[in-house]
């Protein structure tokens, strides 16, 4: 009932006689305390007579009857149309009822179902009838008549235009007179077999041009075969014959076809634009281990990296374009990967670029980057593996690559007395097995077969094999080291390889040094605790030490090799005592390894200082007070102590300042009395040297003069300077002077400023509101299940009056029932008493009547 | 077939002298063998002694009570055959005994060990069968003389006998030795000492000490339960018993022996267990009072250690040490971060600094010295001494300018701190900043650098747990860092050109490949 509230509402506002709205005494209006601006305003005035009379109507219409029917089981409905509708003429109303009913005649069960209806006619006549012509003319075979068809035939054909005109002319009048009489049923009945007819005829067209399409189809199969002449046919049979051996001209044929069509490419660089581009790489590869430097490249790493909504989340990311350019320098062709380092395989140049920016990028990330190109030439790559002699390769693919590298160059003549191909070595034993017997440029030249033979972009297991590689090569130049004498030039060589399996797998790189770092250090711990002091490293760990320095970076804050090999250079420096000119030299060397490890990121060593600080005290004549302290490993007075001091005059005129030879680590070759002095002497240079890259070094380090205090003390009132070489003195001045230039500057310690918190802003926080009156602040589900319980409660309320309403009426209803039975009842009786009356006024009469006639007889 | 013939006849002969007294005389050839020059047949020799003496001092036939001398003419006369024959049989066990003990001087190891074992079981048998007539005063007896005997042996002079002294332990298990012990140690100490008029004995005071460091004393009287010799008697009265009279017997000996000059191995070993084994078991720690304040005069590691004892002193026995904290500070010198005892010496001094009540001219100093020490010490350390530093300011907010002096005088020529300066109270390091921590955020080390960031800004409330740091050695620095684990490996981009390749490689301006 409540549902219905507001379309009543809505015709109280439309269908109302003005009478009633402007009798003052209908009209209730609704009083407003105060006016809102802007406001609709609904119901301002109230017609609650008419209202009230509405809803009794209705009611009376609805409720009552189902009051009264409220016993009954069933009900009669009257479903003749438009019998209650007063609305629509008689006329009308048989007309819809007519339609209507042949509407009802015409639903058919089926629609496919031609036959079922009712006969059709065309201008009266069944069309059965006319379909069922006898005299079938062929107008085909009629020659003569060509053009010009008999009157009979089109009269029978098309039944209509033609026949009727001559019928016309036979019977005029007859026919008129039915025509004219054609009732409106017949008029329909006509417009509905018309409108059939087309149907019909548009579906036997439909169906015609199917099947006219599928002979078509078949046709053409048949004819197919005939046009494409004989090649196709042949082909299949040799298809089915010779699939197993294909032919080599078919493989040429289809060769062609697949050949990569020249592709567009962007213009040749320039040369200028190349070494901007190459500029701009360093650059970035410079800001990036600046940042490393300075240690806050970890934070970056924890924030995650933006994803783009089309991420497919593979991980693929082209962020870069890879592709290499064609560029010439001097008229030839130049390669950006020739230019950078110094492989031979173009692909490995470009995964070398992959792995010098994208480093955290994974092997296959990189080896899938490569373009198809790449995979053609390594195609062509396996194909070498397959026996295809190298030197035809070299022709190939010197073309390509135009930077032909010296050392190639001269290795060329002896390479081809080599195989050319060689299986990685699966141990170590068989690397020195490999390598054993041949001369250093052979050496180097089977490593980069093995390289090429085995490159990762070939075979699945390669990227392991090659990483194997790595560590033999390590370990091989180890033990080159350690030969008598060391083959420190092959170790030279050898460091190019490294550094570009470094490239390559710069994990396993890492890991493989930092296990030998980590075996060189236990050695040394357990040295300690059997002995109670350790030895210096030998060559072998000082070469790696150094070749670490080569594929690392060194200026990391933190780095997974760096910081070991760090950490194991100074217990070298903290653990060792130093008891022989070897040791010196050593010491020296780390001394120096350190010094180069931290040139870029000037970080400070104390134990440098404090080794640098004991060498010097070695050349100090032990008087007995010094101005500074000597820790560990050195001493004071000891049976070393004066290990440097040289004391022969003649000896101190001759000596020049030379290199330190790296085989001195291992021993002496020098044995007479002014040689060995001489080598005192430039070990005391290259320390001094030393001492003068720290200073310069750690100058700005704000206790600079504390640290190097002890130093200062040692050469300004210790060392025997003016006993010494001018060189050495001229060394010495320039020390001293080069401390001293560094300023004293002193600021007290202050905190870091802190970030200024910004204050609490008041200011309002503007919403904008896009529509009033809905509930604002809330979202937008919250705001829909709050409207919904809105407009639940007005529903319920409205539906309460409603049905309050309805009792209402029912009761009034049942009250003017009793009332009128009751009324009945009285009526009834009162009837009865006045018939009764009557009766006894009729009886009493005759009593009378008869006393009287008593009385008068 | 001689050894055979010296084991056969040991046997024979120890048959002979138990089965009837008629044979005794073959107690000779038992003790002949014991000076014999072969090991095996002396050790077979100490076992049928210790059956032979062991079965006899059982049945009680030696004699007992004040013996005799053996030729003297009132024996034969006074005595029954039975009694001479003990008093002769007793006079061969003591010169049993003598031989044993000639023979805990031995070479060989084997033979000292079963003369000590021996004479040991000689000991618990006399204690249980007594040779010394009891008084009704004296009931508790113990073969003091016996077991004096022994220690003797054990401390020679010339010889170290640590091995033996080791297998000697398991009788100090027995309250009762071990008391007997400490009473014969401190004679024995003494007389030597005297003796030897002042000059050091190295091979005897290290004996000396092998055996004393050695003894486990008992913290509690009712732990006193384990005798060698159990009397018949209540244990009442006995001294041995009494756990102050143990205590007291310890002192004496300690003492005795700490106030010769020891030699300075010796010396950094006592002062190394002094805080732990010796001075809780004195009656009087106080006693080591002289002992320690010189040994902290001395100088060097030995002061390092002496401080251990005397914050034992300090704490808990009330000493007073003037000059204390001046001593500690000029004890920081920079070898002070490379010495053994470095985890010890920092451990007390941050005890020795923990107090909050310390004026703040001395805390600034530590903290300032600390800092100047850490220019030359190793990561290791470094990584101990910078949040020890921190320590220390957290302590104490007053030292705060230390890291943070807004207002200060600026553009110092110098640092006004004086390193040199003995008295804390006067090197100027109040005025001073801690710069040193400053040039160390550039340390190589990262660990390090991170630490000493920690002072640019304001430092929490919470002190740094130093003790984990205190033990770190420089190989397990190494091993930290080796274990970390990586993702990536960031890799060189200069390109090589060979082993001195690099640019601006300075090995290459001083070595040569060849």
């Amino acid at each position: 009932m409540g549902r219905l509230q507001g379309s009543r509402r809505r015709g109280a506002s439309t269908g109302i006689p003005e009478a009633i709205r402007s009798n003052p005494f209908e009209v209730k209006v609704n009083r407003q305390k105060f006016h809102v601006l802007g406001k609709k305003r609904k119901h301002e005035v109230g017609l609650p007579g008419v209202s009230r009379s509405r809803a009794v109507r209705k009611r009376t219409a609805t409720l009552l009857k189902e009051y009264r029917q409220r016993g009954k089981s069933s009900v009669f409905i009257d479903k003749r149309f438009g019998e209650y509708d007063t609305k629509i003429s008689p006329e009308e109303k048989m007309m819809k009822r007519f339609a209507l009913e042949r509407q009802r005649n015409t639903d058919k069960k089926s629609i496919y179902n031609l036959n079922e209806d009712e006969e059709l006619t065309h201008y009266g006549q069944s069309l059965a009838d006319i379909e069922k012509l006898n005299d079938i003319v062929d107008s085909d075979s009629d020659a003569e008549e060509r053009g010009a068809l008999s009157a009979e035939l089109t009269a029978a054909h098309f039944g209509g235009g033609g026949g009727l005109l001559h019928k016309k002319d036979a019977s005029a009048q007859k026919e008129e007179v039915p025509e004219k009489a054609k009732s409106r049923k017949e008029l329909i009945e006509e417009l509905i077999a018309k409108s059939k007819q087309e149907k019909r005829e548009r579906q036997t067209q439909k169906e015609q041009t199917l099947e006219l399409t599928e002979k078509l189809d078949s046709d053409w199969k048949q004819i197919q075969g005939l046009l494409a002449h004989k090649t196709p046919t042949s082909k299949r049979k040799d298809n089915t014959e010779f699939k197993t051996k294909p032919d080599e001209y078919d493989m040429i044929v289809r060769e062609l076809g697949f050949e990569i069509k020249v592709q567009p490419s962007d213009r040749m660089k320039t040369e200028d634009e190349l070494a901007k581009e190459e500029q701009e790489r360093l650059q970035q590869l410079e800001a990036e281990r600046l940042h490393r430097m300075l240690g806050d490249n970890e934070g970056n790493k924890n924030r995650p990296k933006h994803t783009s909504a089309d991420d497919l989340g593979d991980g693929f990311v082209l962020d870069k374009d890879d592709r290499q350019l064609l560029s010439y320098k001097d008229g030839k062709l130049l390669n950006l990967g020739d230019e950078q380092g110094d492989n031979e395989n173009e692909n490995e140049s470009v995964m070398e670029e992959g792995g010098d920016e994208t480093s955290c990028e994974d092997e296959e990330n990189e080896t899938s980057d490569d373009d198809s190109h790449s995979d053609l030439e390594s195609d062509l790559d396996s194909q070498e593996v397959d026996g295809i002699p190298e030197n035809k390769e070299a022709v190939k693919t010197k073309p390509k690559k135009k930077l032909l590298r010296r050392e190639e160059a001269q290795f060329e003549p002896v390479g081809t007395e080599l195989p050319y191909t060689f299986t990685a070595p699966e141990s170590y034993e068989d690397l020195q097995h490999l390598l054993s017997g041949k001369s250093g440029e052979q050496q180097l030249i089977v490593l980069e077969r093995i390289q090429k033979c085995n490159h990762p972009s070939l075979a699945v297991g390669n990227k392991a094999k090659l990483e194997k590689l790595f560590g033999f090569l390590l370990e091989y130049s180890g033990e080159l080291a350690t030969r008598d004498p060391p083959e420190l030039k092959m170790v030279d060589k050898l460091v190019l390889h490294l550094y570009n399996l470094c490239q390559m797998f710069p994990e396993a790189a890492g890991g493989c040094v930092r296990s030998i770092l980590r075996d060189a250090a236990h050695e040394m711990e357990e040295m300690i605790e059997v002995k109670g002091r350790a030895a210096l490293p030998r060559l072998d760990v000082l070469v790696i030490l150094k070749i670490t320095s080569i594929l690392f970076p060194t200026s990391d804050f933190w780095h997974p090799v760096v910081t070991p090999a760090l950490s194991y250079m100074s217990q070298v420096l903290i653990k060792c005592p130093v008891v022989s000119l070897e040791d010196v030299t050593t010491g020296l060397f780390v001394c120096c390894l350190f010094l180069e490890y931290v040139s870029l990121s000037r970080r400070f060593i104390p134990e440098l200082i404090n080794f640098l600080l004991g060498i010097l005290h070695l050349s100090v004549p032990s008087t007995g007070i010094v101005g500074y302290t000597l820790v560990h490993p050195f001493r004071l007075h000891g049976k070393n102590s004066e290990l440097l001091l040289v004391s022969n005059k003649e000896d101190i005129e001759t000596w020049h300042k030379k290199y330190l030879p790296l085989y001195a680590v291992n021993g002496l070759t020098e044995t007479s009395k002014t040689e060995l002095n001489h080598y005192r002497l430039s070990c005391l240079a290259t320390c001094l040297d030393l001492v003068k890259k720290s200073i310069s070094l750690y100058g700005s380090l704000p206790a600079f003069q504390e640290i190097i205090g002890p130093i200062r003390t040692l050469l300004t009132d210790h060392l025997p300077v003016k006993e010494y070489p001018k060189q050495l003195q001229e060394l010495v001045k320039n020390v001293l002077e080069e401390m001293d230039s560094k300023e004293k500057h002193y600021e007290p310690l202050v905190f870091e400023k802190k970030k200024p918190v910004p204050l609490k802003l008041y200011t309002p926080k503007v919403v904008e509101i896009l529509d009033f009156g809905r509930k604002q602040g809330c979202s937008r589900e919250e705001r829909e299940r709050k409207r919904l319980i809105h407009k639940h409660k007005r529903e319920f309320k409205g539906a309460i009056r409603e049905i309050r309403k309805d009792s209402q009426f029912l009761a009034k209803q049942q009250l003017s029932e009793i009332m009128e039975r009751d009324r009945e009842r009285k009526r009834k009786v009162n009837q009865l008493f006045n018939s009764l009356s009557t009766q006894e006024g009729e009886w009493k009469a005759l009593k009378r009547k008869k006393m009287k006639g008593e009385s008068t007889n | 077939m001689a050894e055979i013939g010296a084991g056969c006849l040991l046997a024979r002969s120890l048959d002979l002298v138990l089965q009837s007294r008629g044979n005794a005389n073959a107690v000779f050839d038992v003790l002949e063998f014991l000076q014999s020059e072969k090991e095996d047949e002396i050790l077979s020799a100490v076992r049928t002694c210790s059956r032979l003496f062991g079965s006899l001092l059982e049945r009680g036939e030696l004699f007992v009570g004040t013996l005799p001398e053996e030729d003297e003419p009132t024996v034969a006369a006074n005595c029954s055959a039975e009694d001479q024959y003990r008093i002769w049989m007793r006079h061969r066990y003591n010169s049993c005994v003598c031989c044993l003990m000639e023979l805990m001087a031995h070479s060989s190891f084997q033979v000292k060990e079963s003369a000590m074992c021996t004479l040991m079981k000689f000991v618990s048998l006399e204690g249980k069968y007594p040779l010394v007539k009891v008084d009704w005063d004296e009931k508790y007896n113990f073969p003091q003389e016996l077991l004096k005997g022994v220690v003797e042996n054990l401390l020679l002079v010339e010889e170290d006998s640590s091995l033996l002294i080791s297998r000697f332990q398991e009788f100090l298990e027995y309250d009762d030795v071990r008391y007997y012990v400490m009473t014969s140690v401190s004679d024995n100490v003494a007389r030597v000492m005297q003796k030897s008029k002042e000059a050091l004995l190295p091979v005897y005071q290290q004996n000396v000490f092998s055996l004393i460091s050695s003894l486990n004393m008992p913290s509690q009287e009712s732990e006193l339960n384990n005798f060698m010799v159990k009397q018949q008697a209540n244990h009442e009265g006995w001294k041995v018993t009494k756990l102050k009279e143990h205590r007291r017997a310890f002192e004496r000996m300690w003492i005795g022996f700490l106030k010769h000059r020891l030699p300075t191995s010796l010396y950094k070993k006592v002062l190394v267990i002094l805080h732990d084994s010796i001075l809780p078991h004195m009656s009087k720690p106080v006693l080591m009072i002289d002992f320690l304040t010189a040994a902290y005069e001395i100088g060097g590691a030995i002061s390092l250690l002496a401080l251990n004892g005397l914050f034992v002193l300090i704490h808990q026995h009330n000493l007073e040490y003037p000059d204390f904290y001046k001593k500690l500070y000029n004890l920081l010198d920079p070898s002070i971060f490379h010495v053994k005892y470095q985890a010890r010496f920092f451990h007390l001094t941050n005890l020795f600094l923990s107090s909050t009540h310390l004026p703040l001219y001395l805390v600034s100093a530590f903290a300032k010295r600390l800092s100047r020490l850490s220019l030359s010490a190793p990561p290791q350390a470094l990584l101990m001494v910078i949040p020890f530093i921190c320590n220390l300011v957290r302590r104490h907010p007053a030292c705060r300018p230390l890291i943070h002096r807004p207002h200060g005088p600026h553009d110092l020529r110098d640092d006004p701190y004086i390193m040199e300066e003995e008295d804390p109270s006067k090197s100027r390091a109040v005025e001073s900043s801690l710069w040193e921590l400053q040039a160390l955020q550039k340390h190589y080390h990262p660990d390090v650098a991170k630490e000493a960031e920690l002072i640019n800004h304001p430092l929490s409330d919470l002190e740094t747990d130093v003790a984990k740091l205190l033990e770190m050695s420089c190989y397990e620095l190494f091993e930290r860092e080796v274990k970390k684990k990586f993702k990536s490996v960031p890799l060189e981009f200069e390109p090589v050109r060979g082993l001195f390749g690099k640019k601006k490689d300075i090995c290459v301006e001083h070595f040569e490949l060849l």
